[in-house]
Parts: C-alpha cells; sequence; structure tokens
C-alpha cells in the first residue's frame, strides 16, 4: 500500500520532468529565436519594424551564382535564394517592388553587430557558433549529398543508387559526404578519403577516383565554377538532421517570428518544395532512385 | 691447502681472485639490483599517482585512453595498417638497389662517366632538399593529372614511388659515406693483387662499406616506415586516415593513440636489432683495444 502509495506520487513526478526535458529540448532543436508564434494579423507590411519601413531590405552577396540567382540579379526573382527571397516577401505582405537589396559580403553577414539589411539569404548554413551572433530564421533549405563526376566517368549517367555502388568514390573526411558514402551508398570499393576538397577534386581530375561526394551547393558551385567538364550526376534526398540554411538577421530583430510565420506557411503550403524544385533539382541534379 | 700464491699455476686461465673481495663484490651487486627495483618501482609508482591524480585526468583518459574505442577501432586500423606495411616492404627493396647505384654512380672516377657523376649529385641534392610530402602531392596528383597513355594513376603508386625517390637520395648518401670510409689502402692492395676496379668494389669495398653503414641503414628505414603515413594525402584509407576517420566521428582521440601503438610496435623490434648490431659492430672494431 505504502509502496504504491509513493509509486503513484512519483509517476506524475516523473512524467512531468520527462516532459519538461522534452519541452526544453525542442526548444533548443527549433531555431534560435522564434519566442512568440507569429498570427498574420501581426506580420503585416505595415506593422513590421523593417529597417526602412514600407521596404523589405534583403542582403545576399555580389556575384550571386546559379542556381541560387540568374544573372547576378537578385531582383529578377529568378533562382531558389530569389524565388525564397519573394515568396518569404509576399507572405509578409510585400509586393515585388517593395523589395530593395542589398550587397553583403558572406563573411561580414553573420559578424555581431547592427546590419543594414532586414534578412540576408546567401546560402548561410545555421550553427551554433554564428547563432551567438546573429539570429536564423528556420531553415528553408536542407543539404542534401550529391555526386559530382567528369563527364567521360563511368557512372557520369548514374540514376540509382546500385549504380554507384561499383565506383571509386572520395570524400573529405570527417564530413557528413563520408559518413553519406560508408552508410547510404556502401559501395563495394573502399572510398578514397581527402584532407579536403581540394585534394578531391584533384584525384577527380586525374582520374583517381569515379566521382566526389560532397553537398549540392558545393557540388554546384564546383561543376559551374572551377570544372569544364564535371557534373552533378544526381542528388540524394534530404536526410534528417542535415545542415540548414537559414535567413540570417541581426542578433534580437524583431522580425525572426514573422519570417519564420511565413517560412511556416511556404512548407506548409508545398510552395517551398516547389521552388526548390523548379531551381536545385530540374535536369542539373535529378535525385538518385533507390 | 691452497695459498693465495699457488692459485695462479693451478687453474692460470681464470685470474686470481681474493675471496673477500668477490664476497663484497656479490653483496654488492645484490645491493644494487635491490636498490635499483626499488628505486625504478617507487618513481614509476609516483609518476603514476601524479598523472592520474591531476584534475584533468579523467578527461584524457576518457578521450585518449578509452578501451571501447580502441577495441571498436582496432580491427578497422589492423587491415588499414596492412597498407603500410605494404608500401613499407615494397619501397624498403626499391630503395636499397637504387641508393646503392646512385652512391656508386657518385664513385664514379672516370673522366668519361663525368655525366653520370653530375647526374647523381643533383638526383640527391634535389630529393634530399624536397620535402617528402612535397614530392607526395606531386607526383601523386599531378603525374595522373597528365593523363598519359599507359602511365598507371594509382595513388598507392605514386605515393609509394615518391617515397622511394626521397629515401633513395637518403640512403645514397648513408652508401657513400660507407664507401668513403673505406680505406684507400684496401682499394690499393687489391688492385695490386690483380683485382679489377669493379671486383675491387664488389669484392673488397662494398663488403666492408655495407656492413659499416648497417645500423644508419635501419635508422632511415624506420623513418621511411613512419612516413608511409604520408601517402593518406592521396586518398587511400591507411593507418592514420583510419584513425582520423575514427575519431573525427566522435571527437575521441584513443584511434590515434592505438594507431601510434602500431607503429611502435613495428619499429621497436627494428630498433633494438640496430641498438643491437651497434653495439656488436663497435666491439668487434674495438677488439684488442683496451
Amino acid at each position: 500500500m505504502r509502496r504504491s502509495l509513493l509509486i503513484s506520487a512519483a509517476l506524475p513526478a516523473v512524467a512531468a520532468l520527462a516532459l519538461a526535458g522534452c519541452a526544453s529540448e525542442a526548444e533548443t532543436t527549433t531555431s534560435s529565436a522564434s519566442p512568440t508564434p507569429a498570427s498574420s494579423a501581426d506580420c503585416t507590411a505595415e506593422n513590421l519594424q523593417t529597417l526602412n519601413a514600407g521596404t523589405l531590405t534583403i542582403g545576399t552577396d555580389k556575384p550571386a551564382y546559379p542556381p541560387y540567382f540568374e544573372d547576378d540579379d537578385p531582383s529578377n526573382g529568378k533562382g531558389f535564394e530569389s524565388a525564397v527571397a519573394y515568396a518569404v516577401a509576399d507572405q509578409l505582405g510585400f509586393s515585388q517592388d517593395q523589395v530593395t537589396w542589398v550587397t553583403v559580403p558572406f563573411n561580414k553577414s553573420y559578424a555581431p553587430g547592427a546590419k543594414d539589411f532586414d534578412f540576408d539569404i546567401n546560402q548561410i548554413s545555421i550553427t551554433p557558433k554564428r547563432q551567438k551572433a546573429v539570429d536564423f530564421s528556420q531553415g528553408y533549405y536542407t543539404v542534401n549529398q550529391a555526386v559530382v563526376a567528369l563527364e567521360d566517368s563511368p557512372i557520369a549517367n548514374a540514376t540509382s543508387l546500385q549504380e554507384l555502388q561499383q565506383a571509386k568514390l572520395g570524400a573529405q573526411v570527417g564530413t557528413t559526404s563520408l559518413d553519406f558514402i560508408t552508410e547510404t551508398i556502401q559501395p563495394t570499393q573502399q572510398p578514397m578519403v581527402y584532407n579536403d576538397t581540394n585534394d578531391a577534386k584533384s584525384a577527380l581530375e586525374a582520374g583517381q577516383i569515379d566521382g566526389i561526394v560532397v553537398d549540392l551547393p558545393t557540388a554546384y558551385y564546383v561543376t559551374a565554377a572551377e570544372f569544364d567538364n564535371a557534373k552533378i550526376v544526381g542528388q540524394f534526398p534530404a536526410q534528417e538532421g542535415g545542415e540548414e540554411f537559414g535567413l540570417l538577421m541581426a542578433k534580437g530583430s524583431p522580425l525572426v517570428s514573422c519570417v519564420n510565420y511565413a517560412l511556416t506557411n511556404l512548407k506548409d503550403s508545398g510552395e517551398l518544395q516547389q521552388i526548390q524544385d523548379e531551381w536545385l533539382v530540374g535536369k542539373d541534379a535529378p535525385y538518385f532512385t533507390e | 691447502m691452497t695459498t693465495p700464491a699457488e692459485a695462479p699455476l693451478e687453474a692460470p686461465l681464470i685470474p686470481y681472485v681474493d675471496p673477500q673481495r668477490h664476497a663484497r663484490g656479490k653483496r654488492k651487486a645484490r645491493r644494487d639490483a635491490v636498490i635499483a627495483s626499488l628505486s625504478t618501482v617507487v618513481v614509476f609508482a609516483v609518476l603514476a599517482f601524479l598523472v592520474t591524480a591531476t584534475p584533468g585526468w579523467d578527461a584524457v583518459k576518457e578521450t585518449f585512453f578509452n578501451w571501447d574505442e580502441a577495441v571498436a577501432a582496432w580491427p578497422t586500423l589492423l587491415t588499414a595498417f596492412a597498407l603500410n606495411i605494404k608500401i613499407f616492404l615494397i619501397a624498403e627493396v626499391c630503395i636499397l638497389i637504387l641508393a646503392l647505384v646512385i652512391a656508386l654512380g657518385r664513385g664514379l672516377r672516370a673522366p668519361v662517366a663525368l655525366p653520370i657523376r653530375i647526374l647523381c649529385t643533383v638526383y640527391v641534392d634535389f630529393f634530399r632538399g624536397v620535402p617528402t610530402i612535397l614530392v607526395i602531392l606531386l607526383l601523386g596528383f599531378g603525374v595522373p593529372a597528365l593523363q598519359l597513355k599507359g602511365v598507371p594513376n594509382s595513388p598507392v603508386i605514386w605515393g609509394t614511388v615518391a617515397l622511394i625517390l626521397s629515401y633513395t637520395a637518403y640512403v645514397a648518401e648513408v652508401y657513400r659515406a660507407g664507401i668513403e670510409s673505406i680505406h684507400p689502402s684496401q682499394r690499393a692492395a687489391a688492385r695490386s693483387l690483380g683485382l679489377s676496379s669493379v671486383q675491387t668494389t664488389r669484392y673488397v669495398v662494398l663488403p666492408q662499406a655495407v656492413r659499416r653503414v648497417v645500423p644508419p641503414l635501419l635508422n632511415d628505414f624506420i623513418a621511411l616506415q613512419k612516413e608511409t603515413a604520408l601517402v593518406s594525402l592521396l586518398g587511400p584509407i591507411e593507418i592514420l586516415r583510419a584513425a582520423q576517420i575514427s575519431a573525427s566521428a566522435n571527437f575521441n582521440y584513443t584511434a590515434y593513440v592505438v594507431a601510434a601503438l602500431f607503429f611502435v610496435a613495428i619499429t621497436l623490434p627494428l630498433t633494438r636489432f640496430t641498438d643491437w648490431l651497434q653495439k656488436r659492430d663497435t666491439r668487434r672494431r674495438m677488439a684488442g683495444v683496451r
């Protein structure tokens, strides 16, 4: 009797503790600062405390590369990040001509201090270290792993995981990409491992490996800016817990909750996925089949 | 009754020792042994206590000497170490032969052989002066990038070639030192007996020279054994890379420590063997000298 009493008293307490644990965990895993759930009423162009009332100022680096931007012009709405930026602006009630763009060097974007933009969109990964200096929205893109190969590589036209298993693949040590090779692709040949992506690219160029696994943004950069005879063979669907790109705002920015509200809407309606499929998948980087 | 004076006559080969002095010597030896063991035990016990009593010891133990990690990493490291051994053995044989050729080439005195002497000297000067790591990167990524027909592009092959080129230069100099240490009278005597120049080198100079340089040669090979880890830069997963992958997966450095033990385990017998050879050599050369 006594024991059961004790247990019955203890159980709720334990449950409460466990719940508290869950709650605090959930808070830390979701993006840095989304304290109050915003509603559509708060998040309108009139109510938002933007840098310049009535306009939304968005930052990105120059030159702005494809597939994130097209023609080095963020304001044309073309390219993944340009499209995302305008979709967010639209959700917040800003029309296309109420958006102005400013140039923000990548390395300066996450430095502490006041910002001359409302938010910055420039493939900036959300990291705990950066979160100490700036605020991030929730992720608008989860970085996928992709395979890059030379055009005459045996796996240049691979479409499935199985075809990749026969290949000699390379990746940088200590990266998600390397884990991805050993755990997901599981090739029959031992992968080659390099100190950095540059060495991996050298080996690719020298024909020592059939392909390298890098994250998709790197894959785009490598094929667009560094090789003229390489292509993205394909990409893999997003993995749980992958690296995420977030919209960057000044520390303590009043916009964070509204930007998150906008992103949530875009995710729920499927518009964000649509934008991603349009600009980041397409014929240039098809998904591998199982 | 044996008097001390008679002892040498009865046993002429055993030098006479005063029995009292002999007993004293024995006692001293026993006492020395006891003191030596005691001091060793005490010093090591104090060291062990000091190390384990430091506040950071638990963290150190967890990060560097984690038994579970060691057990988990051990099989992978052993497999990877086979590559180091393979590279080492192949390189060692090639180096022994090539270096001798270079050393003999530098020793040629015939006027017609001047270009050979120049070539050998330039080779040694160059490869002794250039960091091994540079040669490895240069050959390992550089040569395959040329895409020459019939030239292998395997990183293991080029890594091994780079080690051979680099160490041949060192070992050639060791050989040369040995050859030049043979007194000219040896050569003169051999020639006066009717041996040709080649025969003199082959049967008189080289056997003495090589015996003399065995300890420094082994020294170079211990160094070579360690430098096989540099081939990892080119992508193959040898023991250092395998340890690095393990360490970067969970920020536990036990795998590095285990890899270090592998290297020690293989160099230690070689080191002791070198010590023993050096001692034997000294004993032989000093034979009869008091």
